[in-house]
């Protein structure tokens, strides 16, 4: 077989990076998986729905989001570049004034936040932010 | 049961019927990951706090799935419609089993 020099480097570094680079961070099928679960695959706009996260989290063991999505039933937050992609999950019921919630959540580092939002008609609206990350939240 | 576990809540001490009042919870626990190794290289098993609900005169205002991606000390800021005098009930589930309950009142003209 003829193998060019460039062909062998790239094949190296592909190799390279899946035996170093995955286990630190959610395959791409967790997080599949993790959005599958909440809309089942369903379409998803990106008005009605209101992420707000630091462009840049000096500690990402505490950076603070706020969500807000005017009438959702539930939102779902996932973090993609964390060992599990999975955040929180916020179920709002009769009393909830208005469907919006502050918190602190931990980063791994540099990755898009995601926030999911169920309507009660079945629709789903989705909004993303990229964090940078000063200092990684998790530990290691 | 995790040490020193102290949940606090503020809400407004009034309101008018109908007013959605912003509610603030805290409470302190360590929300170990399960990911984090000690100094001998063994994994710290997983302690969280895994479910925190809040209702108003028994109907619920928001109840959430957290995972170990929420930080230390888990805060939470939200809104509730109040309509009458009434009582908001908190409450955390620990992995452990242990539940942590608060309550706060709040007056409505």
């Amino acid at each position: 077989m003829d193998v060019s020099r460039r062909q062998f480097v790239g094949t190296g570094l592909v190799a390279a990076a899946a035996f170093f680079g995955l286990p630190r961070i959610a395959s791409a099928e967790a997080l599949e998986d993790a959005i599958n679960a909440f809309t089942s695959g369903a379409d998803t706009a990106s008005d009605g729905i209101t992420l707000i996260a630091p462009e840049i989290a000096e500690n990402g063991n505490t950076v603070p989001i706020e969500v807000d999505a005017p009438g959702a039933a539930a939102i779902m937050l996932l973090a993609a570049g964390n060992p599990s992609p999975d955040v929180a999950t916020f179920n709002f019921g009769p009393a909830a004034g208005r469907q919006s919630v502050s918190t602190r959540i931990r980063l791994a580092g540099e990755q898009e936040v995601i926030a999911f939002a169920r309507m009660p008609d079945g629709s789903f609206k989705q909004a993303r932010q990229n964090v940078r990350v000063t200092i990684g939240g998790c530990g290691g | 049961m995790a040490d020193n576990v102290t949940p606090r809540v503020r809400v407004p001490r009034d309101a008018s019927a109908g007013d959605s009042v912003s509610v603030r919870t805290l409470i302190s626990h360590p929300m170990e990951s399960g990911v984090r190794r000690d100094g001998d290289g063994n994994i710290i098993p997983r302690q969280i706090i895994n479910r925190f609900t809040c209702e108003f005169n028994g109907e619920n205002v928001i109840d959430v799935t957290l995972e170990p991606a929420i930080s230390t000390n888990p805060y939470f800021q939200f809104e509730a419609i109040v309509n009458e005098t009434g009582t908001f009930q908190f409450t955390w589930y620990d992995d452990d089993g242990s539940v942590y309950e608060e309550t706060a009142d709040i007056t409505v003209s």
